[in-house]
């Protein structure tokens, strides 16, 4: 970009929505209208044979604390313009986060002469027409109006706690996100969301370092979060976990908490792409060709979804094609019901597109995690994982390490903490070897990141390769 | 699921988080010579007069608002892909995002805010917005955050080691590359699919803080991303062949020395020999690992133990803690590896991918030796961290001064520690890395990097790879498949008993480093030479579902 783009921008009229010049808490969440009324002027610049335009704004805050102290905090307030012109079959991408008439003019016209210039897809999809979405409510002021001393606060319930103890330290993060998204098209396709999260976690150490302990919770309202309640399950965990033992690995019974359910599960979604699969390349190619639905693949309890409605999710009920999602089941009673269908696909195939998820839920059963410890002679409890990558992509064989919390369970009782360990295991494997079903939660994130439910589970036979030292 | 078509995220599809990259071994070197005729010679650049104008007028409002130190940054970041898969194009992204972060410094505290609203009433209410923060963080506050003195810059500039702005070339010429060396990869016999994506950076940074220093940076960096997928005629298996290719602080030029479309044919064929490759039996083994797959093992286990952040427990929340900690206990006295182990840190190597002029708090980085003759000698710092060391570097002699490892992945994002280029260095004896397997009885050399997973202390790690081959007395014998070591850091080190000489180092990296809350990303860069480990545990990761 030449250096004259920058004094262009500066020179530019006052922006179209902030005349005092001010860009910080919630200017830049549009209303439906605003968003509605944004696009459309956007659409009048396109000279392309069709346009689609994604619009996306968010004020996000944060508190970060470490070693019993703050560290860094801050809001950010961003923009995001994007444009994708087609012309027949070729189309182009172009994002600006200036929203005066000039920068989104030549957004759109650069999006035009990438898209003349790029080579055909011949996947290109003509847009939507305009679909009818159910809306769902997921903005809480409670989140977007929450002051950065209230952020403070928060820290402070982990802090206060830790530094009293003399033998503890903390370590956090909470973030608040207020966001919007919207999406439109030249058929006049308009889809609008907003909502806001709130998401807190936090890591107690004990000084002595052979203690460390986890608690973290999310919910796209802020007064329905316990921030107290998370910093003392961290506290509680890291004291439990203190001067764990050396075990054997080996094959274990294993109650693992939610949040280890929820990495290892999302993950069977990632694989269960019907293209990849007709293609030989995926978990869920049945020998000698052709797929595995309709075929049992996992215990017959096991059911995984996706609802955007649900309570605990409130996610966007479309995906980043425009098209409206509603409640999927990809798993129903251990039977694979569906592979994921992206618009092309489908249409090559003959079937309705599954749309792109935005949700992952697991259902649960009615155990307590205390129920399923009192009923294992022996195994191990497991508060969380981390690391996990991709071993084998045949099977979905991932290697991770367990973490902030894991204990032997004997004798229906938890007897001491036991040092982490290394697994190589496949969640197609684990929910084969189910035991019992416990209740679901809204996780307070995982690695791959998304709005997931999903309960703690007992499994046998879980994989554990070898030990780690690491505390 | 990862297969939507969430068209701004499509630059994404092949983006993990961490790693790119790798090649045949004969394909790395000596490809320098092809320098592509000049279209643009790009030059350092010189901060526009409003901009600087801009961040005068932030650090003002700081101070107004109670500061006693802050640091603005106004940047703009651009991003290009272009991704296709077999013979034809899946899309082409362009980005640009602008706008300034404003870091305050109130009674000991850090406050951080960052608008897009780049106009003076904009960038002010940014920076008080960020003293602000700082000041409600106050009821909170343990310790004073101090920083070490850095001399001002008052008026830098410095681009990184491009040639060949890739702005300036055509969409076309980018697909046609690409679609040409999926054609090539393609002639292999059962390759059926391949992925290939062009991905560009250019970082236009304009710094200055309330100590007096000025600068402006551009750096432009290139990945190329690429995956050949062969898959058996009865269904049974598939096996990809990825990594091929480093990411670079480069430019265009970069794309055209790598010769895509010549050496497809190549990796096509190795996807194709996976199928035919023997599983490998489990047990222990001498290892000889090439500079493609050592510099992820550097990464994991060196580069990020050392980041002293991480150490003193910051990044205890996420990414973890370190096993090399506390300092006092390891500065000068543990034993990483043998003695003729070094490994640097710097942000200095031409084309390297952490390589800046100054770092994102006006500081110059230095090079400096982070393990020295096998003991650890430094952490990774920034302003706020060199202080922690004071102790060691008075007893060695040396000022109390940040290596520059403080970076921020945009305009919208707090500057924190990141990983400089963190590199094995060449041994003294001239040796390569066939030298090394032709000294290797029964052994396994590995090619270019695949699965990695380490725990949160950096002890217990498991590695991957993309290609295997068999050693038997001296020679390859034969291609493996479903390899993974296990390690625990400080005895897999302490087992390298040799490495190559200058001739062999190689630069690979990482075009996304993840670390922080909320997470950035980091693109770094590490040199290796080959190196051989004894008697490293070795897994079979093959399974049937």
């Amino acid at each position: 970009m030449p250096r004259d783009n920058i004094t262009d921008v500066l020179s530019a009229p006052a922006r179209l929505y902030h005349p005092g010049g001010s860009a910080l808490p919630n200017d830049s969440i549009l209303s439906r209208d605003d968003a509605q009324a944004l696009i459309e002027r956007i659409k009048q610049f396109s000279r392309a044979d069709a346009v689609e335009v994604q619009i996306f704004g968010g004020y996000a805050t944060n508190v970060r604390f470490a070693d019993n102290q703050m560290s860094t905090a801050g809001g950010v307030g961003d923009f995001q313009v994007g444009v994708q012109s087609y012309f027949g079959a070729k189309h182009a991408v172009v994002t600006t986060n200036e929203l005066t008439d000039e920068a989104l003019r030549r957004a759109v016209e650069k999006s035009e002469t990438l898209a003349r210039l790029a080579p055909d897809d011949p996947e290109s999809m003509p847009q939507l027409p305009p679909q009818q979405y159910q809306p769902v409510e997921a903005y809480f002021p409670s989140v977007a109006d929450m002051s950065a001393e209230a952020r403070a606060r928060i820290a402070l319930t982990a802090l206060e706690p830790c530094r009293s103890a003399g033998d503890l330290t903390a370590a956090g993060f909470l973030q608040n996100n207020a966001f919007f998204t919207a999406f439109g098209s030249s058929t006049g396709l308009f889809a609008y969301h907003r909502g806001t999260s709130s998401n807190y976690t936090v890591t107690v150490r004990t000084t002595d370092g052979t203690g460390s302990g986890w608690g973290g919770a999310e919910h796209n309202d802020a007064g329905q979060v316990d921030f107290a309640a998370v910093s003392r399950r961290a506290i509680e965990k890291a004291r439990a976990s203190q001067k764990p033992v050396a075990i054997e690995p080996g094959r274990y019974t294993v109650i693992m908490e939610p949040q280890a359910v929820g990495d290892l599960c999302q993950l069977i979604g990632f694989y269960a792409d019907a293209r990849a699969t007709d293609e030989g390349r995926s978990p869920f190619v049945k020998q000698g060709g052709g797929t595995k639905v309709g075929e049992k693949i996992v215990d017959e309890r096991i059911n995984l979804y996706a609802d955007p409605f649900d309570p605990m999710v409130r996610a966007q009920p479309f995906d980043g094609d425009g098209l409206p999602l509603g409640r999927q089941e990809f798993v129903r009673n251990g039977v694979l019901e569906t592979l994921y269908y992206s618009r092309f696909w489908a249409k090559k195939k003959g079937v309705q597109p599954t749309g792109a998820p935005t949700s992952f839920l697991m259902r649960g059963g009615s155990a307590s995690v205390e129920d399923m410890i009192k009923s294992t002679p022996r195994g191990i409890l497991v508060t969380r994982l981390w690391y996990l990558r991709e071993v084998d992509p045949r099977t979905i064989l991932y290697t991770g390490l367990t973490r902030d919390g894991t204990f032997l369970i004997e004798n229906g009782k938890v007897s001491r903490a036991v040092k982490n360990f290394r697994f190589n295991d496949s969640p197609l494997f684990m929910l084969n070897n189910l035991e019992t079903l416990g209740r679901p939660e809204r996780l307070a994130g995982t690695e791959a990141g998304g709005a997931v439910v999903v309960p703690a589970i007992k499994v046998r036979d879980f994989n554990f390769t070898s030990l780690s030292d690491a505390i | 699921m990862t297969t939507r078509r969430d068209f701004l995220k499509t630059g994404s599809v092949a983006a993990g988080a961490v790693a790119l990259s790798s090649s045949l071994p004969g394909a790395l070197h000596g490809t320098e010579a092809m320098v592509p005729r000049v279209r643009h010679v790009a030059t350092a650049p010189e901060m526009d007069a409003v901009v600087k104008e801009l961040l005068m007028e932030a650090l003002n409002a700081a101070k107004l608002a109670g500061a006693s130190y802050a640091d603005a940054r106004i940047g703009r970041y651009l991003q290009n892909f272009v991704v296709t898969r077999e013979q034809q194009i899946i899309n082409v992204v362009d980005t640009d995002s602008i706008g300034i972060g404003v870091r305050a410094l109130v009674d000991g505290t850090w406050g951080f805010a960052a608008s897009r609203d780049l106009t003076k009433a904009g960038v002010a209410a940014a920076a008080r917005e960020a003293a602000a923060i700082a000041k409600a963080n106050g009821v909170a506050r343990d310790r004073r955050i101090t920083l070490a003195p850095a001399p001002a810059v008052p008026n830098a500039s410095w681009k990184n080691a491009y040639e060949i702005d890739p702005w300036t070339i055509p969409v076309e010429e980018k697909a046609d590359l690409l679609i040409r060396s999926n054609a090539a990869g393609l002639k292999a016999a059962n390759v059926k699919y391949v992925f290939s994506a062009l991905f560009f950076r250019k970082q236009e940074r304009n710094y200055a803080n309330t100590d007096g220093s000025v600068i402006a940076q551009t750096i432009v960096q290139t990945a190329i991303q690429q995956q050949f997928t062969a898959v058996s005629p009865d269904f049974s298996d598939f096996q990809n062949r990825g990594n091929t290719i480093q990411p670079v602080g480069r430019g265009w030029e970069w794309v055209l020395q790598k010769q895509l479309a010549e050496n497809a044919v190549a990796w096509g064929e190795e996807a194709s020999a996976k199928l035919k490759a023997k599983p490998v039996e489990v047990g222990r083994y001498d290892l000889v690992l090439h500079p493609s797959h050592l510099w992820l093992t550097i990464h994991e286990s060196i580069a990020h133990p050392t980041e002293l952040d991480r150490a003193m427990g910051y990044e205890a929340n996420y990414a973890g803690t370190s096993f090399v900690a506390p300092p006092a206990d390891f500065l000068g006295k543990f034993t990483y590896g043998p003695a003729f182990m070094n490994v640097q840190g710097d942000r200095s190597q031409p084309g390297a991918l952490a390589t800046v002029g100054y770092d994102d708090e006006g500081v110059a980085p230095d090079e400096f030796l982070i393990v020295k003759e096998g003991k650890v000698n430094d952490y990774q710092t920034t302003r706020e961290q060199a202080s922690w060391l004071d102790w060691w570097y008075k007893s060695q002699g040396k000022a109390v001064r940040s290596h520059g490892c403080s970076y921020a992945d945009n305009w919208s994002s707090v500057q924190f520690q990141r990983m400089p280029n963190v590199s094995l260095m060449p041994g003294e004896k001239e040796q390569s890395y066939e030298d090394l397997i032709a000294a290797t009885d029964r052994g396994i050399a590995i090619v270019g990097d695949g699965s990695f997973s380490i725990d949160q202390q950096r002890y217990n790690a498991q590695f991957g790879g993309q290609l295997f081959y068999e050693i038997r007395g001296g020679k390859i014998v034969g291609m493996l498949k479903d390899v993974a070591y296990q390690i625990r850091t400080p005895e897999f080190w302490n087992s390298m008993d040799m490495i190559g000489g200058k001739q062999s180092y190689e630069v690979w990296g990482s075009f996304f480093d993840g670390k922080g809350q909320p997470g950035q990303v980091n693109a770094v860069s590490h040199g290796s030479v080959p190196a051989r480990f004894r008697n490293v545990n070795v897994i079979n990761t093959g399974r049937t579902a």
